[in-house]
């Protein structure tokens, strides 16, 4: 055991059992996995990832290069920066760790988003004193440190501040951050990335997993240190070589003696102090070496001048044994290295700050900020404990009182004089450290002992291999590290970074500050893709959609198709039929009696405004100005290219009032591409649209006998004529029941608020109905040869290549695509067009993609000429055979061709693309009814977030209560302000509640609906998935925003927050929130 | 993540926000040559620079508005 009788920060009081390769080992509360190690006597902790020479323990923090050991589910951890606890057990490496697919993780990593106004990266004195000076200032303040305790190198060394132990300062200055209000400190926390704007990422590691912190700040004042660099010399990887500020460390931090006879590398001052730390502990210096020409005093230890250390020597297991400086040689089994001091530049140059070579410092430093940023203490080159307070503070008053400056970030505004420091100013504390000299110019010991002279520890890379890659050619540094691999490690070339660029420039002949760095990317420390997903992972991954009847799909075993973020029943399977086998039934009822789908997916846009038609005029390629109010009619818009970018039906309910539908995936596109022209193009047009797509639920009735169904729950749209509309009592309930057909059979799109949709699905197949899901819809369309906007087209269709010149407008003035239309390339005549193919064999099958070509070709043939490919696909039971649609150029009805999938070519003949019903002779149905004899059942309203309503109050406690607000009513209002309810947009709000209604006002009663969550703990809660600032001082009340990965609104009352989700996330957002409140 | 400023919600993150393109090309389908109509359609600046470009709340507001960006930086500024 090398650990210490007293001293440093451990709790000696308490032990801690783990194990290293199965070995059993104690430390205690303080450790580092690190200094257990050591402090066990363990000196070898793994690897090298190239040659498998044995590597020690070389640094004391996130700069590791080998010390990296799997613990348990994470297969690589820098052992300098895992805290040790009770039954940790740790693995080495061999310079790699390797994912385990297999390994439990039971960690719980999510997210979480705060603003300031200033942010301060680093708790050591410039960084502690910086969020004093902002904090002083009346600034809202986040400080993070990657420590567990504040102190940064102060907790590493025996400096004293004003005659006392520099950690009574840190102390003090702890206990003034926590009497302010608006000062947080995050330990354990360390900042990754540093984007765009005063974006700052951070991972905090906490008991029962990381959290994500993302981070915005007006300001943000770096005080991320420095770390001491290594330099080439043979044998310079030996475990027992260590950085001299590590050794330092490792006995006054961690009481842990690192070896007992030791040689100190002095290339700057900082050695000495490691030495006198060292002798401190007991450690015997047998020498120091110091390249520079002249050496400072140290008591009883010989100083080697104008020196440098030229090799090492090791026993049979490779641990040091020997240093050897010249034509001297020292037993050692410690040699500490103290090459100069690099600023921890990282987050700088994230930011996209400039970096300098500073030839005093022998360093590369900040030169010029891109963001609203500054970096204070060592990381700025100023170094001295002293000088980074004085530096930090003033940085610190600075940021929270920035004169008015460019740059994109945010500046808060601050009032009265911004530069005065407040009363009584600051007191910055005398230290009793030496001012250091300017460290030696050496990166690099050519002559010496002929073994490796390792530049880059974790990628074994040596000088010989830099030699390399500069004899071949190699310049700029960004070659030599892709060439090489230097740098490119777990630790991302912290210790080797500076070396590389060091020796390159003596291999080149050319400065340092000419070679420059590589660039420093995010994140500084490894984080594992746990942390980056949080809760985004499993049944939260992505938001899931689900329809008011959801659940009865689910009892009904109904198999799902995912639908852009919907889940839609694809079919539904009776007991041991095959989906192939369900289709063909589900198809049959539908063409032989009747069969009913959920259709709530479809998009649905409210339309208003004396302009509604004209607008629609132009969007839509037909016309529906002189639509008749009542009737429907089917419309493809095109984008400006000329291209289908959507298709659907739009009612005309009134004069100046529409319902639009999408395509399932196109609702928000299509809704975004309505108000982009309303907008940005024709802001004169008096029109609105409002999203009631999760408003309705829509049950599509199809089959011959559907009225029988309709009779029943929508007697008052019994008589409606083809394409015609009825607002109308559903189940007793106002609705809206379209004629509407997309299966060429008699068919109804009954519509009912959402609360009812559920009843209404089960009311229709308790009826008789049989339920059918999207193949079954496709197999029935394609029968009919209507096209699937994304399945026949693919953005490069045209309405007229879909054989629907007939729908193109020639009396309209315009439709955004119609000049396209006659572009060359979109009025030629060999463009690919919609075709019908019918297979020689009718059992055979052409699989959907495959490419057609004119005949069986061999090889030799090639190339092929390519006709088109096919798009649809089908087994039918109408047709008792196989069908398919394809898009085909310079081909006719009656051609014979191949479709070639794979190994298969099957013959096939072109055929005119309807293949079912071409006369319309069956969308009137069966006439002739049975009179009902059967008992309707109840109509029962449901709230979207009904089924949750027991977890909800299982979750809740002390801290937050979370439940349903149901059956709210709702109005969307556009155009002038009624005066009530929540403003959305510059002429939009959202009334709710027990109002009298508007005339013009969108009842979207079923489209929302509100979860809240109260409670003391409620903002902690949303912070962890909502990114807008939610401090009390800047929420103005109300917000749509994110929450999770879905749209909210959210409204502040008096004891928590109101959620507003539309109907179909409420199963997302609900899981959500129940998984953010367990923690 | 950017942080863009909304005319009616305020600074918000980049990914509540849809990118628009450039701002400023107008919808002439009247008059215009194939090749002046295929420049509507088809080309948009793409300087280094300062940039005039459109953005859409899509999860706030709603509303469209444009800004200039600095494409290099960055950096964000009221559209003129």
């Amino acid at each position: 055991m090398t650990r210490l009788a007293r001293g440093g920060l451990v709790d000696r009081s308490v032990t801690l059992s783990f194990s290293f390769d199965g070995r059993p080992m104690e430390g205690h509360p303080g450790d580092t996995l690190a200094s257990a190690l050591l402090a066990n006597g363990v000196r070898v902790v793994g690897h090298s990832v190239g040659f498998g020479r044995p590597r020690g323990v070389f640094s004391a923090g996130p700069e590791e290069p080998n010390a990296l050991i799997r613990v348990g589910a994470d297969p690589m951890l820098a052992a300098t920066t895992v805290e040790l606890y009770d039954g940790l057990e740790a693995w080495s490496l061999r310079g790699k760790g390797r994912v385990d697919l297999d390994a439990h993780d039971d960690r719980r990593c999510d997210k979480g988003y705060l603003h300031c106004d200033v942010l301060v990266v680093g708790g050591g004195p410039a960084g502690l004193a910086a969020a004093l000076g902002a904090g002083a200032a009346g600034a809202r303040v986040i400080l993070v440190d990657d420590q567990p305790r504040l102190g940064g190198d102060l907790l590493n060394s025996r400096v004293r501040l004003d005659g006392a132990p520099a950690l009574d300062w840190v102390a003090l200055v702890r206990a003034r951050l926590r009497s302010m209000a608006d000062v947080r400190v995050f330990s354990r926390t360390t900042a990754i990335g540093y984007y765009d704007h005063n974006y700052v990422v951070a991972v905090e590691r906490r008991p029962r997993g990381e959290r994500l912190w993302h981070l915005r700040a007006g300001r943000v004042v770096l005080a991320t240190g420095a770390h001491e660099r290594s330099l080439a010399f043979p044998g310079n990887d030996r475990p027992g070589v260590m950085l001299a500020s590590a050794a330092r460390t490792y006995a006054n931090r961690y009481g842990v003696r690192p070896g007992r006879r030791a040689v100190v590398f002095a290339c700057a001052d900082s050695g000495y102090e490691a030495a006198r730390d060292l002798l401190a502990a007991g450690v015997e210096i047998a020498a120091v070496v110091d390249p520079r020409p002249r050496g400072l005093a140290l008591d009883g230890v010989e100083v080697l001048a104008g020196q440098v250390v030229t090799g090492t020597t090791a026993d049979a297991g490779g641990l040091l044994t020997g240093v050897l400086a010249g034509d001297r040689s020292f037993e050692a089994d410690l040699l500490a290295v103290a090459g100069g001091w690099n600023p921890a530049v990282h987050l700088f140059s994230q930011s996209q700050g400039r970096t300098g070579f500073d030839e005093d410092l022998q360093a590369f430093v900040p030169r010029a900020s891109a963001q609203g940023e500054r970096s204070a203490g060592a990381c700025a080159g100023r170094y001295g404990t002293p000088e980074a307070i004085e530096d930090g503070y003033t940085a610190g008053h600075q940021a929270a009182t920035p004169m008015s400056e460019g740059g994109g970030s945010r500046v808060p505004e601050s009032e009265g004089d911004s530069s005065r420091v407040p009363e009584g100013g600051f007191h910055v504390p005398v230290s009793d450290e030496p001012a250091p000299r300017p460290p030696a110019a050496l990166w690099l010991v050519e002559q010496g002992s002929g073994d490796h002279s390792f530049a880059d520890l974790h990628r074994d890379v040596t000088v010989a291999d830099l030699a390399r890659a500069a004899g071949t050619g190699m310049r700029s540094v960004e070659h030599v590290k892709r060439y090489t691999t230097a740098g490119t490690g777990a630790d991302q070339g912290k210790t080797s970074g500076a070396v590389v660029v060091g020796v390159m420039s003596a291999l080149l002949g050319a400065a340092p500050g000419q070679v420059g760095t590589t660039t420093y990317r995010p994140p500084y420390t490894p984080v594992s893709f746990a942390t980056l997903a949080g809760r985004d992972r499993g049944t939260l991954s992505d938001p899931v959609r689900t329809t008011a009847p959801h659940a009865s799909h689910v009892a009904r075993g109904a198999v799902f198709e995912d639908v852009g973020q919907w889940k839609r029943p694809r079919y539904f399977p009776r007991e041991g039929e095959t989906m192939e086998q369900a289709v063909l039934r589900e198809c049959h009822a539908a063409r032989t009696a009747v069969a009913a789908m959920d259709a709530s997916t479809l998009g649905k846009i409210d339309i208003r405004g004396a302009d509604a038609g004209e607008f629609l005029d132009r969007i839509y390629t037909n016309m529906y100005s002189t639509l008749r109010v009542g009737s429907c009619r089917y419309g493809v818009m095109c984008t400006a290219d000329g291209m289908v970018f959507d298709d659907g039906t739009t009612a005309r309910l009134a004069d100046d009032h529409y319902l639009m539908t999408t395509t399932t995936g196109n609702a928000a596109p299509v809704l975004d591409w309505l108000e982009e022209w309303r907008q940005t193009e024709w802001p004169d047009l008096d029109v609105s649209f409002t999203s009631v797509t999760d408003h309705w639920a829509t049950v599509a009735v199809a089959g011959p006998h559907a009225r029988e169904i309709i009779q029943v729950v929508a007697p008052g749209a019994l008589d409606l004529a083809f394409m015609t509309y009825a607002g109308t009592d559903v189940l007793g309930v106002p609705g809206r029941v379209f004629r509407i057909s997309f299966s060429g059979e008699l068919a109804y799109e009954v519509n009912v608020p959402w609360w009812y949709g559920r009843s209404l699905w089960d009311t229709v197949l308790d009826l008789g109905a049989v339920p059918y899901g999207t193949e079954t819809m496709h197999v029935l369309r394609a029968e009919k040869g209507f096209a699937i906007v994304g399945q026949e087209t693919d953005g490069t269709v045209t309405p007229q290549d879909l054989g629907m010149s007939w729908l193109v407008s020639k009396r309209k003035p315009d439709f955004v695509g119609k000049r396209s239309h006659t572009r060359p390339d979109t009025a030629r005549a060999d463009r690919k067009h919609l075709v019908g193919l019918l297979t020689d064999d009718p059992a055979a099958f052409v699989e959907e993609g495959a490419q057609l070509v004119l005949r069986m070709y061999v090889g030799g043939d090639a190339p092929v000429p390519m006709l088109g490919h096919v798009t649809s696909s089908y087994p039918s039971a109408a047709l008792g055979r196989s069908f398919s649609l394809a898009m085909a150029r310079d081909v006719a009805v009656g051609d014979r061709l191949v479709a070639v999938s794979g190994e298969t070519s099957v013959p096939v003949t072109v055929v005119e693309p309807v293949f079912y019903d071409p006369g319309n002779t069956r969308r009137d149905g069966r006439q002739a009814m049975p009179a009902f004899s059967g008992v309707m059942g109840e109509c029962r309203r449901r709230s979207p977030a009904e089924a949750y309503a027991a977890r909800f109050a299982a979750a809740g406690s002390e801290r937050v209560r979370l439940r349903e607000v149901p059956f709210e009513r709702m109005w969307e209002v556009r155009g002038s302000d009624p005066g009530t309810g929540l403003r959305l947009g510059p002429d939009w709000w959202l009334v709710t509640g027990d109002v009298q209604a508007g005339e013009s006002w969108v009842d979207v009663s079923g489209q929302r609906t509100v979860l809240e969550l109260t409670g003391p703990g409620a903002l902690d809660i949303l912070i962890t998935g909502c990114p807008i600032d939610l401090h009390p001082s800047v929420f103005p009340g109300h917000a749509q925003t994110l929450l999770g990965k879905t749209t909210v609104l959210l409204e502040k009352i008096p004891d928590g927050y109101r959620i507003y989700v539309r109907s179909s996330f409420a199963s997302y957002v609900s899981e959500w929130l129940l998984s953010a409140t367990e923690g | 993540m950017m942080l863009i400023e909304c005319p009616h919600c305020g600074p918000r993150d980049e990914n509540e926000f849809r990118y628009g393109g450039q701002a400023g090309v107008s919808y002439r389908p009247e008059d215009t040559s194939d090749e002046e109509w295929a420049g509507y359609v088809f080309l948009r600046d793409n300087p280094k620079g300062w940039f005039h470009e459109r953005w859409f709340h899509v999860h706030g507001c709603r509303t469209w508005f444009s800004v200039e960006r600095h494409t290099l930086t960055h950096e964000i500024r009221k559209a003129p």
